[in-house]
């Protein structure tokens, strides 16, 4: 068993593990939940072990690095944060109906990071830019950030379904979005993980601050990686802000949500397939 | 302060905030798609002639530098200023308030609150509940009011000065920033081996600046890894002053070296068609070190030594193998080849050398002084602190009223928190459903 294979079984589980959210939330079967949660979390276990088995091969191979350097090893970490953050959220609030809209992305990381031909998924040398210890810490809170953000978008989309039908009041649709939890705590559930996200991106920004002051001597370079994850942190500031001192809440939240993700994608994508600057050995 | 003042009440208010971090968030947008910090001619040639016009009238080639973005952020630091002025005082009123002064009547009006009667006489009350409370990590006063006993107790009143610590964060890493613009500097220099300097020249005037004391690269190496790739870009840095060595270093890329402020760190390098060669005689301990091109002699002076390179394999711009050649007192000559950056002991015609020669480069080398850098990280702490406290923390407070009202004990449970209302109603009904019984 190698960690490729590890990581390849991972997109299917959650695959797997997305189409049994859907089905507890479609086909109200409840009783599949603590089944699916369990499924959820051996997936899980098993991209651990294929993240950690990759971290291995790196030094059999002498170039051993932490596995979080390029697009695919983000992209899989990415996934294991979403999954990761998911069930801490499921666990502590007990509701699993927002599975249906928060596993699906850690399965199209992981389906984009395995299918995609844009970028190799070898074990490559890291280059000199990249080995400092601050690569662990930087990575690993920006991704945090991420996932926080993803599951809130995912927890806008469930917001703004439940209220459109509820102000239509079709039966047959309320019916199935009864099971979802209620708007109020949907808002409060999102507003908690943009809160959590935005501490980690916070963190993160300034662990690469660091980083690149004691790489080049420039804590802040205005480079596109670096302004874009502050174009998020506005985005954030903002909705948070508005919420706290103008008591914003709902729709409007959500759409800001959903708004501070896109800014995440270009952050995290964008930036490096679009524009270019310092971060482009993401790109390979 | 007067409030009625319209320009202090634009300054103090949340809207200006929401619409100053909207701008900065929209405008920042601009220096990511249209590249920064080019020639005239690049935006002539990319944009066409009035567009790179209109560019230089709004200084977009370095927007984030614009007096427009610099006022943005200067209008953000006012808001921030002002607006901490404006709500501090209020919020450390309420962190520093005598709770146990607290009417019976707001108490009984809390949205949190739980009423029971004790079978105990009001100081045994007060006791027992004082005593769970204090095992539950509650510590307490209390004092005698509205006719009866009130207790109170209260977790994490300062995490209400949090907001403040992140603005005020935020201000301090501005103070940072302008103390790095006005006392530091960055800049470069392209130093070959063997060779140093004493001024470097900055980035943006390519003003030369001197350093108050010399740097030397002895030696500049490239690592690989197998597959070709560079593993590290490596200077042995020496510090010189007054010709005397001070300080050496070998730096790589995320490991600078820093003397009086000043930081070099790794940045680019530059081969050379010439070769770094060394030749110390074994027995005298005389070293001889020279650059030479490709097929030049060097003659040592007031001796028969002689020697230079005659052959080279390269791979690409790198070279791999060298073949030395060298002629001595002997008057034979001989031939040796040696890998790129290889010292070896040959022995020739009775006389033991010591061999190297390697391609030479001229290493790159960034150099900044900011002496803000620390101010920024002071600032970078207190935010993440300030967050820590104003999301994760909150003022939670709990009082309890102990009376006697026709011969039976009434006690009152009320709680307040600022955040997290949720988990505090578990907490307070957990806590009252323990102290009831």
């Amino acid at each position: 068993m190698d960690s490729s294979q590890l990581l390849g079984i991972t997109t299917f589980t959650y695959l797997f593990s997305s189409i049994l959210y859907a089905v507890i939330f479609i086909f109200r079967a409840k009783s599949l939940g603590p089944a699916t949660t369990v499924f959820t979390s051996i997936a899980l276990l098993i991209q651990t072990i294929g993240i950690g088995l990759r971290w291995q091969e790196s030094y059999q191979i002498g170039i051993g690095h932490a596995p979080l350097t390029n697009m695919y090893e983000s992209l899989v970490f990415f996934a294991w944060t979403i999954i990761a953050f998911y069930l801490f959220l499921e666990w502590k609030y007990k509701i699993r109906t927002i599975g249906a809209f928060a596993v699906p992305f850690a399965f199209l990381a992981m389906a984009y990071a395995s299918f995609s031909t844009e970028f190799s998924k070898e074990i490559s040398p890291l280059i000199p830019a990249l080995q400092s210890n601050w690569l662990i810490a930087h990575v690993v809170t920006c991704f945090i950030g991420y996932a926080a953000f993803t599951v809130a978008t995912g927890l806008a989309i469930i917001y703004l379904i439940k209220n459109s039908s509820a102000s239509r009041n079709s039966t047959d649709e309320s019916t199935l979005l009864a099971t979802l939890p209620s708007l109020s705590v949907i808002d409060d559930l999102t507003h908690k993980s943009m809160v959590f996200g935005f501490l980690w991106l916070t963190v993160g920004i300034i662990t690469g601050a660091v980083w690149a002051n004691s790489a080049w001597g420039t804590y802040w370079s205005w480079d596109p990686k670096e302004t874009w994850s502050l174009i998020t942190w506005f985005i954030y500031a903002i909705t948070l802000h508005a919420r706290y001192t103008r008591g914003w809440g709902g729709k409007r939240i959500a759409w800001l949500a959903i708004l501070g993700f896109l800014s995440v994608l270009f952050t995290y994508y964008g930036v490096n397939f679009i524009l270019s600057g310092l971060h482009s050995y993401g790109s390979s | 302060m007067n409030q009625s003042n319209s320009v202090w009440a634009f300054f103090a208010s949340v809207k200006l905030a929401l619409v100053t971090l909207f701008f900065l968030a929209i405008t920042s947008i601009i220096g990511t798609v249209i590249p920064q910090k080019e020639t005239a001619q690049v935006y002539i040639d990319t944009y066409g002639q009035n567009t790179a016009n209109l560019f230089q009238i709004f200084s977009i080639p370095d927007m984030y530098n614009s007096w427009w973005f610099l006022g943005l952020l200067a209008l953000l630091s006012a808001n921030l200023i002002v607006c901490s002025i404006e709500r501090f005082p209020a919020a450390w009123a309420i962190i520093k308030a005598d709770n146990l002064a607290t009417p019976l009547k707001r108490l009984q009006q809390m949205r949190l609150r739980r009423e029971w009667t004790s079978a105990l006489n009001v100081s045994d009350t007060e006791a027992t509940l004082a005593a769970t409370l204090n095992t539950n990590g509650w510590k307490n006063q209390s004092r005698q009011k509205d006719s009866g006993r009130l207790l109170f107790s209260q977790k994490a009143p300062m995490s209400r000065t949090g907001v403040y610590i992140v603005h005020i964060s935020i201000l301090i890493i501005f103070v940072g920033a302008i103390i790095g613009e006005m006392f530091g500097y960055k800049g470069s220099v392209m130093l070959p081996e063997t060779q140093s300097t004493e001024q470097i020249y900055t980035f943006r005037t390519n003003e030369a600046i001197p350093l108050g004391f010399e740097v030397r690269c002895d030696l500049f190496e490239i690592e690989l890894y197998d597959n070709g790739m560079a593993k590290a870009y490596r200077s042995e840095l020496t510090v010189l002053e007054n010709n005397e060595i001070v300080r050496q270093k070998t730096i790589v890329v995320n490991d600078p070296l820093t003397y009086k402020g000043v930081t070099f760190y790794q940045s680019s390098y530059q081969p050379y068609q010439s070769f770094v060669v060394t030749v110390s005689d074994m027995t005298s301990a005389k070293k001889i070190q020279a650059i030479l091109p490709y097929q030049q002699q060097h003659v040592e002076p007031n001796s028969d030594l002689r020697f230079g390179i005659i052959n080279a394999k390269t791979a690409g711009q790198s070279v791999t193998d060298i073949k030395l050649w060298l002629k001595d007192q002997s008057g034979v000559s001989g031939n040796y080849w040696l890998s790129d950056g290889e010292q070896k002991i040959i022995e020739h015609e009775g006389t033991t050398y010591l061999i190297a020669a390697k391609q030479m480069y001229a290493t790159g080398l960034q150099i900044a002084k900011d002496p803000g850098v620390w101010t920024v990280y002071v600032g970078f702490t207190l935010m993440i602190i300030g967050l820590l406290m104003a999301f994760f923390m909150s003022h939670r407070r709990l009082w309890i009223h102990i009376r006697e009202e026709d011969g039976k004990t009434l006690v009152l449970m009320s709680g307040s928190a600022n955040k997290n209302r949720g988990a505090f109603e578990k907490t307070f009904s957990a806590l009252a459903d323990q102290v009831q019984k």
